[in-house]
């Protein structure tokens, strides 16, 4: 497979912005600034999502504020003969490396800690660097938006951990396992994540390259 | 700088295609087969040209449908501990929330089976009639949009990579045994991967906006 650049090296890139364009998100299609609906796909048109920001917080808030019942109650509650365990993410996989499960531990401490967490810290950078204007290393910041929107929805593979669990050992009286209170709060911390993530505008990453040369930029 | 915007100000909007996610735009150059248009600025493919893409996809989506249905009814894994034993299917899984958590079984079951099934009937109704070289489906406009919509939210693959990780938990407790199903969903994961790469959605809306009249 090639891969080939359409035109002209990244000093020579133009937005579409600049030349008075407005183009479709999901179906590409640029139309002139000012039109409403792609002609095509009959997407909404928006040259940069003013608003987009606004809904990134308030989605990461929400996101946020459900992680930490995600963390405090727990996950799964798996009854056994003699003993019945209420774990949670944390405890889990602490009681884990406490068996000498190094391994298994710190993947889980990695999928469903390090991972949320960082998406957290990722979608703030963003949002904060678009505010503030930053006008450096767009190709990382773009390259980490992607990595964002790529992982998460990897990480509702817990939440389907938990079902496929909770619906499988269910052995009458020898063992059975069912799902904690916090599966609903890190379901719902996973799609606020997701829904923050989509809704921010990362056309705007690379505006502020742009802000010394085109003068007519205020609509 | 002036150069290049002047020249490109002055083409009319059928010959630009702008990067949707940097917004960078340039003159529109059909690859030639094999070939990938990329966004020189944040790496995006902006056109992938393949041969019989389209007889790919189908195939790829018809063979993905077959396996969700087949791994939704069949039980895809059972385990046996002390002479009790338990199978489940996919719906049963997506089912194990209860109680005040019946929502998110039915957020789960929508996720793992009826968004990917929505996806891929969606997908087939709008890209068979292209690649019969008809006139393109009745509102195929709106269903192709959805099925790019939903993209995010179709989680089949996803639910296969759980399952390996629920069975090296359940491993040490009872003995597993793996439904055809399961094996199923291995296939699932190399489907879905590839019925992505395969697709061009630039392809897919330009041959919508310009059907071949028949
Ligand atoms: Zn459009
Ligand atoms: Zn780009």
């Amino acid at each position: 497979m090639v891969g080939m650049a359409l035109t002209g090296t990244p000093e020579k890139i133009v937005s579409a912005r600049e030349l008075g364009i407005v183009a479709c998100t999901r179906c590409t299609k640029p139309w002139p600034m000012g039109t409403r609906t792609c002609g095509r796909c009959g997407h909404r048109l928006v040259s940069r999502d003013r608003l987009s920001l606004q809904r990134v917080w308030a989605f990461w808030t929400v996101g946020l504020m459900c992680y930490i019942p995600a963390n405090i109650y727990p996950m799964l509650k798996t009854r056994t003969l003699f003993q019945v365990d209420e774990s949670t993410i944390i405890g889990g996989a602490v009681e884990l490396a406490q068996y000498g499960n190094w391994g298994i531990a710190f993947i889980i401490l990695f999928a469903s800690v390090a991972i949320p967490l960082g998406k957290f810290f990722a979608v703030a950078y963003l949002a904060l660097s678009v505010q503030r204007g930053w006008a450096t290393s767009q190709r990382q910041r773009q390259y980490l938006y992607e990595v964002v929107e790529y992982i998460g929805r990897w990480s509702m593979i817990d939440i389907f951990v938990v079902a496929i669990l909770s619906s499988l050992v269910q052995l009458k009286t020898l063992a059975s396992i069912n799902p904690g209170a916090a599966s609903i709060f890190f379901a719902l911390s996973v799609i606020f994540t997701m829904l923050a993530a989509q809704a921010f505008d990362s056309r705007m990453i690379w505006d502020a390259h742009a802000k010394d040369e085109g003068p007519n930029r205020n609509d | 700088m002036d150069h290049a915007a002047i020249s490109l100000a002055d083409l009319p909007l059928d010959e630009l295609i702008v990067c949707p996610q940097c917004d960078a735009t340039y003159r529109l150059r059909r690859p030639g087969h094999g070939e990938r248009a990329v966004c020189s600025r944040c790496h995006t493919t902006l056109i992938n040209h393949r041969r019989n893409a389209g007889l790919q996809i189908i195939a790829v989506s018809v063979a993905v449908l077959v396996l969700i249905i087949g791994a939704t009814i069949f039980p895809f894994l059972r385990i046996d501990a002390a002479g009790t034993s338990n199978a489940v299917s996919v719906l049963d899984a997506a089912l194990a929330f209860g109680g005040p958590m019946i929502l998110l079984s039915l957020a789960t079951a929508a996720l793992i089976v009826f968004i990917p099934l929505l996806r891929v009937v969606l997908t087939l109704y709008v890209l068979i009639p292209i690649v019969l070289d008809r006139p393109p489906a009745r509102h195929a406009v709106p269903a192709f949009r959805l099925s790019e919509g939903l993209k995010p939210w179709s989680m089949a693959e996803v639910f296969a990579i759980g399952c390996a990780v629920a069975l090296v938990k359940v491993a040490d407790l009872a003995d597993v045994e793996f439904g055809p199903a399961f094996y199923m969903f291995g296939a699932l994961v190399v489907l879905v991967i590839a019925q992505d790469r395969f697709l061009c959605k630039w392809s897919v809306w330009h041959s919508l906006e310009h059907p071949k009249k028949s």
